[in-house]
């Protein structure tokens, strides 16, 4: 591209930063309070100071995977889950009926507060100035961020900056015959962005992706719904965080269902649905459909769930979840009352999609920094993700990474091993998207590992070196793996004699008696027994939390599997392991197919592993390579 | 090995390079084959069609080497799927190596071994289970072994292994949609189904490691060593299962001294046949020599023919010999019954299993039918149609199937201890990835790089 040469006298200079963050929504705050917290002079623009952390379609964090990547967040120093933690109304762990694995933290949140919660932390932040205005054009000198360039024409100069325009870049909502041209809620959209984008020659997409109505409270009748209640006991999304410490009165969502009426409605009207007329030209995700395409995709399916869920305690707003819908308002409203229990819905604010552009995020570093723009990063549904958990934790990686390349120092990088973070951003950046990304537990292939109850295990580790976990709390985190450590060792050698008292307590159970003596391990490895079932027997055990508990009862448990992972992984870093000479020219790797030489021409895979997971790089194009790569490393030597 | 593959154009001998046949042919593979031909044939070359024979002369400093053929195979369509020329010049070493010499003269590159088949591999042409089968066939020493090959090259074990991964792909998919769709649209696949359809992919990987066995013996024949006193007639023996007068065959004892090695079928069954020194205590430096080898082979043997003289009785030595091969597959061949039996049977039963005792004359061919049906007996239980089974005859493979069954076997005990999905898939993933070895679709570069190395020159 060319770079544009500053002209001092050409702009008002109003400030000098070391990080600027575009935006405001769930990636930009991450961003910002990354940034700030590590020592970096960082401004945060937001088009409407009104609209930090705004939640404008589902009223919940976490979820399936999701909840994995809110408690990595955390681990890493990230703020979503402290925030959720001090505004949610609900809080379950799902999937308690699988294994560990897949259980998922979900917090049904107060989105006003949630909101207002973490403008407050922004500005109580050190370092981290805020401020409401449209960026319209970053300016890059020798193809290196210089600054932006606000709409009233102030110039502010970074050394790097994150853009997280998430769905704002030409944004337009649709319902029926209907087109608004603002962002979500009525917001304004942001129109320049994409052509400075487009100017430094970066590859666009466009996405869409859509919201239901919101219903008055006042209008429903939950008589014909089952009550969905929160948990007894719950699971803070921050490790930080005691669950006595946050402790809180629930409120319940509801569930009903749709119904032959219902599908009849949406398809005696579906040629009035913006997607269905070819009005819509961005893609939407698979995974998170509207009711319109349930319906047409799932043609036989009898009904579909409908979750009726709060808003917040001071509103009477209530989220229609599993019916996303951009058909016109007053099909929205026959459909909405052909429900059991909405019968006499009012609606408050109608469902719409919404079409925006993202970029091709393969054009983006493992690091979230584009390739050819030195010191701009990209993070959130900018990059082509869906979600506000996903966004968040590109945020945070983004805005660490930004930080660290001012200074010189080597990026954080997760591994696909390591959390779904890394599983998160590899996808983005080595496969690309070609809908709404969402993260999906089946993404991960180590997920045994990847546990929403570890991720403190995993990450603490990185978010302390890199400065945002404090010594006090890592002094925590190292005395709890200690504990964790202690107690494995201890059931480990610790003997279960065949007593009476024994038998009958595993009998209890249906578990077979007994009779010589066993390791306390290989009881709790029983699949009808468990560590804290076993507590009568094991006289010598320790006071310990139940998070503690929690751990050496999983570690010990499914320790067979966790081997087995365990040796995947190693066979994934040994491939990972093989670096791939950053120079390569993939024109002198003869053997390699024209695609493969274009994909891996334009993602410049930083190993072997990450080469081989490119959508259109075979098992003998790595084989080439392999053998090219041989070949480099011994002339070398 | 410095060049392992470059885009340089290659050439070998492709016959075989000590000459002997009435014609030989030099390949040439690469980009630049054409125009490095071109160079040394008589005729323009750039008019040529794909897959035609073209007469002409090897020019090289401007004097003719040989009068050839030329077959002339466009990429992608040739053995390697780059530009490949087969030169056919007159057998007989000199005239082979003068047209190599010209060609490599010319810009190509002298091939490494396997080098051609390895780009037919990179190509993407053939997978490492087809690769391998190359060399199969080309190291094949019977009939058997060599449809056996073709047979793998043909992509039969390949299919059969894609076949079995894409079952335990669907099961993997279904159970990673059910982990992220707990309430939704996808058809839950019951625990039920998932047991089920694992059990009848372990069932067929039996089926494939039960084949190993056999297909081991077909492809390297049953190592098969004649073990015996000086003078028993395990020369004679030997002679009359080749056929021919090859071990040396006198009556001053101890005259063989080296091991002979030889290929045989008997039944369609092939043995790889070591005639060895005759077992005595001597003082004989190269004698010596030839006993020890004798036991060394007989150590690592699937089978041991113990022959023994009648005309002699049963001696201690005989004893000896038969003590120190009982726990190996054994067969004693009583020989020389045209003459007197002076064999104390009763007592040779206490050594040995009286079904696995046969009397024979190796000199006059008789009762070797009974030694050929005995060997049936022992090695091949059932009938097996080599030519359309698949059957497993690479040790590589084999332990893959086994890694893949061990894996399989951890799904049922997941679903036996009641555990959910998610633990299964672990498992499931591990067998995937061991079937891909075979294949080659799971990446294992140690793997590639050994097998190319085993190929000869010109593959």
């Amino acid at each position: 591209m060319d770079s544009i040469k500053m002209d001092e006298n050409k702009y008002y200079k109003a400030g000098d930063y070391d990080i600027i963050v575009i935006g405001g929504g769930h990636a930009g705050c991450e961003a910002a309070l990354a940034a700030a917290r590590m020592g970096a002079e960082t401004i945060m623009f937001a088009i409407n100071l009104d609209s930090i952390a705004m939640m404008p379609c589902n009223p919940n964090i976490g979820g399936t995977s999701k909840g994995h990547l809110v408690r990595e967040i955390d681990a890493l120093g990230g703020e979503m889950g402290k925030n959720i933690d001090k505004t949610y109304i609900q809080s379950r762990m799902l999937n308690i009926g699988k294994g560990p694995a897949v259980f998922s933290l979900r917090a049904q949140a107060d989105k006003a507060k949630y909101s207002k919660a973490m403008k407050e932390t922004l500005e109580n932040t050190n370092k981290l100035s805020v401020k409401q205005g449209e960026v319209i054009d970053i300016l890059f000198e020798d193809n290196k961020v210089a600054g932006v360039l606000s709409e009233s024409g102030l110039f502010y100069s970074c050394k790097a900056a994150v853009i997280c325009s998430g769905t704002y870049l030409n944004a337009r909502c649709l319902y029926g015959e209907t087109i608004i041209y603002s962002g979500p809620n009525g917001l304004r959209s942001s129109k320049r962005l994409t052509d400075c984008l487009v100017k430094a020659v970066v590859r666009m997409m466009r996405f869409k992706t859509g919201t239901p109505a919101r219903i008055d409270k006042r209008s429903v009748d939950f008589s014909k719904m089952e009550e969905q209640k929160g948990d007894k006991d719950i699971v803070p999304f921050s490790f930080e965080n005691f669950p006595e410490d946050i402790e809180r009165e629930q409120i319940s969502c509801w569930l009903t269902y749709t119904n032959k009426d219902t599908h009849t409605i949406i398809q005696d009207n579906i040629h009035r649905s913006p997607m269905y007329s070819g009005v819509i030209e961005g893609t939407g995700t698979r995974y998170c459909p509207s009711i319109e395409d349930k319906i047409v995709r799932f043609a036989d399916k009898e009904r579909h769930q409908v979750f009726i869920e709060p808003e917040g305690e001071d509103t009477t707003e209530m989220y229609v979840q599993g019916m996303s819908t951009s058909l016109p308002e007053d099909v929205q409203i026959s459909m909405y009352r052909s429900i059991p229990g909405l019968e006499n819905c009012e609606i408050m604010r109608n469902g719409y999609a919404i079409e925006y552009d993202c970029i091709d995020a393969t054009q983006l570093k493992l690091s979230l920094e584009f390739m050819n723009l030195k010191g701009l990063f990209s993070a959130g549904q900018l990059n082509g993700s869906s979600g506000y958990e996903e966004a968040a934790a590109q945020g945070l990686v983004a805005g660490i990474n930004a930080v660290l390349s001012i200074h010189g120092k080597e990026p954080l990088i997760i591994d696909r091993s390591e959390g779904y973070i890394g599983v998160l951003i590899d996808d983005l950046v080595t496969k690309g998207t070609k809908e709404p990304y969402r993260m999906m537990t089946s993404r991960a292939e180590y997920r045994l590992l990847l546990r929403q109850d570890n991720a403190d295990l995993r990450l603490t580790k990185k978010g302390y070196d890199i400065g945002l976990i404090s010594q006090d709390r890592y002094d925590r985190f190292i005395e709890k793996k200690e504990a964790i450590e202690q107690e494995i060792k201890r059931i480990q050698k610790t003997d279960i004699s065949p007593a009476e008292k024994t038998n009958n307590i595993l009998a209890l159970r249906g578990s077979a008696a007994i009779s010589t003596g066993i390791k306390l391990a290989e009881l709790i490895k029983r699949p009808e027994l468990d560590y804290n079932y076993l507590a009568e027997i094991d006289e010598e055990r320790p006071d310990l939390s139940q998070q503690v508990r929690e751990q050496v009862n999983i570690s010990v448990k499914y320790e067979g599997y966790i081997k087995r992972q365990m040796q995947q992984v190693e066979q994934f870093k040994k491939l990972e392991n093989k670096r791939i000479p950053v120079n390569i020219d993939y024109k002198s790797v003869p053997g390699l197919r024209l695609e493969a030489y274009q994909k891996l021409t334009a993602i410049r895979p930083e190993s072997i592993g990450h080469a081989s997971r490119i959508t259109g790089v075979s098992p003998a194009d790595i084989s080439v390579l392999l053998i090219y790569m041989e070949q480099y490393y011994r002339k070398m030597k | 090995m410095n060049k392992v593959y470059a885009d340089d154009t290659i050439c070998a001998i492709a016959t075989s390079p000590v000459g002997g046949g009435s014609i030989g042919i030099i390949r040439i593979s690469g980009k630049d084959c054409f125009n490095i031909v071109k160079k040394v044939f008589s005729s323009n070359i750039d008019s040529f069609d794909s897959h035609r024979v073209y007469y002409g002369h090897i020019f090289f400093n401007e004097k003719i080497i040989d009068e050839v053929l030329l077959l002339a195979m466009k990429a992608p369509k040739s053995y390697t799927c780059e530009d490949v020329i087969e030169i056919h010049c007159h057998g007989g070493i000199k005239s082979v190596q003068k047209v190599l010499e010209a060609v490599a003269a010319s810009g190509a590159r002298l091939a490494e071994p396997g080098e051609f088949t390895k780009r037919a591999f990179l190509n993407d042409r053939i997978d490492l289970s087809q690769a391998e089968a190359v060399i199969d066939i080309i190291n094949a020493k019977t009939d058997l072994s060599h449809n056996m090959a073709l047979n793998q090259l043909g992509g039969n074990l390949s299919n059969r292994i894609k076949e079995l991964r894409n079952i335990i792909l669907s099961i993997i998919a279904n159970i990673e949609a059910n982990i992220d769709y707990p309430e939704n649209d996808i058809e839950e696949l019951s625990i039920r189904s998932i047991k089920e359809q694992t059990e009848r992919v372990i069932e067929d990987i039996n089926d494939l490691v039960k084949t190993s066995d056999t297909g081991k013996i077909i492809r390297e024949g049953i190592e098969t060593v004649i073990l015996g006193r000086p003078n028993v007639g395990k020369s004679s023996l030997m002679n009359t299962l080749l056929k021919e007068e090859r071990a040396i065959v006198t009556n001053i004892p101890g005259t063989t001294r080296d091991i002979l090695q030889e290929y045989i079928s008997i039944n369609n069954i092939p043995l790889k046949i070591i005639d060895t020194a005759g077992i005595r205590k001597t003082d004989d430096e190269i004698e010596k020599i030839g006993v020890e080898l004798s036991r060394k082979y007989a150590h690592r043997a699937d089978l041991i023919l113990v022959v023994i003289d009648c005309t002699e009785g049963i001696t201690q030595e005989d004893i000896e010999i038969l003590k120190y091969s009982k726990d190996k597959k054994l067969i004693a061949l009583i020989n020389k019954i045209d003459l007197e039996i002076k064999i104390d049977h009763e007592y040779l039963y206490k050594f040995i299993d009286k079904e696995n005792v046969i009397e024979i004359s190796a000199k006059n061919n008789l009762g070797m039918d009974l030694f050929a049906e005995k060997l049936t007996d022992m090695f091949l239980s059932g009938d097996i149609d080599y030519s359309n089974e698949i059957t497993v005859s690479n040790i590589r493979h084999k332990n893959s199937l086994i890694n893949a069954r061990e894996s399989l076997c951890n799904v049922i005990g997941t679903v036996k201890n009641g555990y959910s999905q998610d633990f299964i898939s672990i498992d499931l993933t591990d067998a995937y990835y061991y079937l891909g070895e075979i294949t080659g679709d799971s990446l294992d570069e140690d793997i590639i790089s050994k097998i190319f190395t085993e190929f000869c020159l010109g593959k």
